[in-house]
C-alpha cells in the first residue's frame, strides 16, 4: 500500500477527504460556468481548472477563522476553502444581486467577502499584493497573530508591486504568504519570455525571505510548505515566497483559443498530471476513499453544482439604478 | 487664537488625530527620523515611535498600496507622497484599487486612506518638484481631492479627510507651507469636505479659485477694491467632488466670472468648473467666463525667467479680474 503521507503531516482522513471533496466542487463548478458560457447563459469565465490542489492545499494550511486571503481571479478553490459557497459563487457567474463579491458589479473571479476575511480585489494583476502586506502590518500594529495570504501568477511576478509589496513585507518582516501560482503560461506567453530566472521562488532572496518551489500538483505538499510559512509568520519570523508549479488545462479564458499558442499533446500530457485524478488516485491506493464513497462525493459535488446553478440562473438581477448606489459611504 | 503657518497646520491636525485615535498611522518616504523633507511630520515619530510613523522603502506604489491594504483591515493611514509629481507610480493603486473598493465590493469593503502631497510651483522646484496633479485625479468618481489654501482650512479639512470613510488626497501647496500664516484653534474641529468657501464677499466680479492662488487672488481684490470694483472669492477647497451649489450661486451673484488654477489651463479643475456655470448660469452671465492658468506646456521650467512666466501671481490675477469688471 501506498504509505499514507497525509498522516505524516498530521491529516486524518476525513481532512483529506475534505481537501479531495472542494477541490472537486471547485472543478465542477468551473466546468459547468464553461457550459453556461458556451449556452450563452454567462458572459465570461475564468478558471481554476488544473490549480485546485494547489489552492485548496493552501487555503487549508492556514486558520480559516483569523487570517486573511486575498486570492487572485483562478483561486476559486481557496475562496470556497475560506467559506463562499458554491451558490455564491454562481450568483457571482451570473452577475446577480445576492453575489456577495460585488453585487453583479465586477466579473466572475474577482473575490470579496468580508465576513470570510476575503479582500475584494480587481482585474489589474498584482495590486492585492501591496494590500496583502498592509493587511499584515495592521495586525502587526493590533497585535493580532493572524497570517494574510496572497497569490497570484508567475506573469504578475514581474510587475512592481510583487516587487514594492515584497520588499515592503522582507523589510518589517510581516507575516505574509506569497503564493505565486505558476501554471506556466501567461495569457500566451510561456514561462520561458517571462522569467529570467530558473524559479519564481529565486527572487525571495531579494526580499529576504525564504523561497521555495513545490509541485503544485500535489495538496500535501502545498499544504506543508504553506503551514510551516503560516507558522513561521506568527512566530514573527516574517513572509515566505512559496511557487506552486502546475499546468493551466483551460484557455485563458472564455474568450481565449488556446490552440494558437500551444501544441495539443502539450496539454494532453498535463493532464495525466491533472490534481483531481492525481490526488483521488492516492486517496484510493491508502484506502482512504472507497469507490462508494467516490460516488458519495460525487453526486453531493453534483447536487451542489446543480442547485447553485438553479437559484443563481433565478435570482433578481440588481435594479438599473442600483449602478449609482456606494460610491461613497455616508 | 495663534497664528501659525500652513505647514504647521498640517502637523498640528496629524499629531491631533494620532492622539485621538490609534487606528491614525503615518507612512512613507522621510517621514520618521526626518520628520518629512518639508518637515510635514516633525515631531511626530519622537512622539509616537517607529511604528505609528514608518519610514517606507522608496516605493510609491507599495505606500499607497500598503496604506490601502491597512485601510481596507479598518486602520486610517495617512500615507504621504514626499512630491506630488512623485504620485505616478501609485496612480494604478489610487484609481485602480482606492477608489474603486467600496463600489466594486458592494459596500462590503472600504478604504479610509489618506494620502497628502505637496504640489505648486513658484520654488524653484523644475519640472518635477512643481506640478499640479488634481486634474488626474478628478475624473474619478470615489476619490475626493482636497487642496486647503489657509492653516485654518487645513486643519479641520486634514481632521475631517483623517475620519472620512473613503480614500482621499489632501494636496497642500508647498509655497504655501511657510509663506501663508493664519489663525488656528488650539481646539478640536472639522470642516466639511466638498463644501466651498467664500473668502471675500463682493459685488462687480466673482473669482474661483483653490490652493495658493486665493491668497494671490485675495491680494489682487484688496488693489482693485482701491479702484472702487468689489470683487467676490470662492476658495473651492475641494476640487473633486465639486461643490456645485456654491459654484452656481458665486457665478450667479455677479455674472462675470473668473477662473484661476496654477494648473495647465486645458482639461484643468476649472474647466468643470466652466462647464458647471456654463449649464446652469447662462442667463445670469454678462460677460463670457474668464480663465486664467498655466499654459499648455508638460511641465513648469527650472530658470526663473520662464517659472514666472508660467506661474499665476498676483499681478497677473489683478488684469485679468480688471479686463472683467470693464467688460
Amino acid at each position: 500500500m501506498t504509505e499514507k503521507r497525509h498522516e505524516v503531516l498530521g491529516l486524518s482522513d476525513e481532512k483529506v477527504l475534505e481537501m479531495y471533496e472542494t477541490m472537486l466542487l471547485a472543478r465542477r463548478i468551473d466546468e459547468r460556468m464553461w457550459l453556461l458560457n458556451r449556452a450563452g447563459k454567462i458572459p465570461f469565465v475564468i478558471s481554476c481548472q488544473g490549480q485546485e490542489a494547489a489552492q485548496v492545499g493552501a487555503a487549508f494550511a492556514l486558520d480559516r477563522e483569523k487570517d486573511y486571503v486575498l486570492p487572485y481571479y483562478r483561486d476559486m478553490g481557496v475562496v470556497l476553502t475560506f467559506g463562499m459557497t458554491p451558490r455564491e459563487l454562481m450568483l457571482s457567474g451570473f452577475a446577480k444581486h445576492e453575489d456577495p463579491n460585488s453585487g453583479g458589479r465586477q466579473m466572475p473571479g474577482h473575490f470579496g467577502q468580508k465576513k470570510n476575511r476575503i479582500v475584494t480585489g480587481s482585474s489589474p494583476v498584482t495590486t492585492q499584493v501591496p494590500h496583502a502586506v498592509g493587511v499584515a502590518l495592521a495586525g502587526k500594529m493590533e497585535k493580532k497573530d493572524f497570517v494574510s495570504f496572497v497569490s497570484f501568477g508567475e506573469g504578475s511576478s514581474n510587475q512592481g508591486d510583487f516587487h514594492e509589496g515584497a520588499n515592503f513585507a522582507g523589510v518589517h518582516k510581516l507575516p505574509v504568504i506569497f503564493m505565486c501560482e505558476n501554471n506556466k503560461y501567461a495569457i500566451s506567453v510561456p514561462i520561458e519570455k517571462q522569467l529570467a530566472c530558473e524559479k519564481v521562488s529565486d527572487r525571495a532572496i531579494g526580499y529576504g525571505m525564504p523561497g521555495f518551489t513545490v509541485d503544485g500538483n500535489d495538496p500535501l505538499e502545498v499544504y506543508k510548505v504553506v503551514r510551516e510559512a503560516a507558522e513561521r509568520g506568527r512566530r514573527g519570523e516574517g513572509p515566505t515566497l512559496i511557487e506552486t508549479v502546475s499546468y493551466r488545462l483551460t484557455p485563458h479564458s472564455s474568450d481565449d483559443d488556446d490552440r494558437s499558442y500551444r501544441a495539443p499533446d502539450e496539454v494532453a500530457k498535463a493532464k495525466t498530471q491533472d490534481p483531481i485524478i492525481t490526488f483521488g488516485a492516492y486517496l484510493k491506493e491508502t484506502d482512504v476513499m472507497t469507490n462508494e464513497l467516490e460516488k458519495e462525493i460525487n453526486h453531493r459535488v453534483m447536487k451542489m453544482v446543480n442547485e447553485a446553478t438553479d437559484y443563481a440562473e433565478n435570482a433578481p438581477y440588481a435594479a438599473p439604478e442600483d449602478a449609482l448606489k456606494y460610491v461613497y459611504g455616508n | 487664537m495663534a497664528v501659525i503657518s500652513y505647514i504647521d497646520a498640517v502637523t498640528m491636525a496629524i499629531r491631533e488625530e494620532m492622539e485621538r485615535d490609534p487606528k491614525v498611522f503615518v507612512l512613507g518616504e522621510d517621514v520618521g527620523k526626518k520628520g518629512g523633507v518639508f518637515k510635514a511630520t516633525q515631531g511626530l515619530y519622537e512622539q509616537f515611535g517607529e511604528e505609528r510613523v514608518i519610514d517606507t522603502p522608496l516605493a510609491e506604489s507599495a505606500i499607497a498600496g500598503v496604506g490601502i491594504g491597512a485601510a481596507m483591515y479598518g486602520m486610517r493611514p495617512i500615507a504621504e507622497m514626499q512630491f506630488a509629481d512623485f504620485i505616478m507610480p501609485a496612480v494604478n493603486q489610487i484609481i485602480s484599487e482606492a477608489a474603486k473598493i467600496r463600489y466594486r465590493s458592494n459596500n462590503d469593503w472600504n478604504c479610509p486612506l489618506v494620502i497628502r502631497a505637496p504640489y505648486g510651483g513658484g520654488v524653484h522646484g523644475a519640472l518635477y518638484h512643481s506640478q499640479s496633479v488634481e486634474a488626474v485625479f478628478a475624473h474619478q468618481p470615489g476619490l475626493k481631492i482636497v487642496m486647503p489654501s489657509t492653516p485654518y482650512d487645513v486643519k479641520g479639512l486634514l481632521k475631517a479627510a483623517i475620519r472620512d470613510n473613503d480614500p482621499v488626497l489632501f494636496f497642500e501647496h508647498k509655497r504655501a507651507y511657510r509663506l501663508i500664516k493664519g489663525e488656528v484653534p488650539a481646539e478640536d474641529y472639522t470642516l466639511p469636505i466638498g463644501k466651498a468657501d467664500v473668502k471675500r464677499e463682493g459685488e462687480d466680479i466673482t473669482v474661483i479659485t483653490y490652493g495658493l492662488c486665493v491668497h494671490f487672488a485675495l491680494q489682487a481684490a484688496e488693489k482693485l477694491a482701491g479702484d472702487g470694483i468689489s470683487s467676490h472669492i470662492l476658495d473651492l477647497r475641494t476640487v473633486y467632488p465639486l461643490d456645485k451649489e456654491a459654484i452656481i450661486e458665486a457665478a450667479a451673484k455677479t455674472g462675470k466670472v473668473l477662473l484661476v488654477t496654477e494648473d495647465n489651463k486645458e482639461g484643468s479643475i476649472i474647466g468643470e468648473v466652466a462647464a458647471i456655470i456654463a449649464e446652469h448660469c447662462l442667463f445670469d452671465l454678462d460677460a463670457p467666463i474668464k480663465r486664467l492658468a498655466g499654459p499648455d506646456v508638460p511641465a513648469m521650467p527650472y530658470a526663473p525667467t520662464m517659472e514666472k512666466f508660467f506661474m499665476v501671481h498676483p499681478e497677473k490675477i489683478e488684469k485679468a479680474m480688471r479686463e472683467l469688471a470693464e467688460f
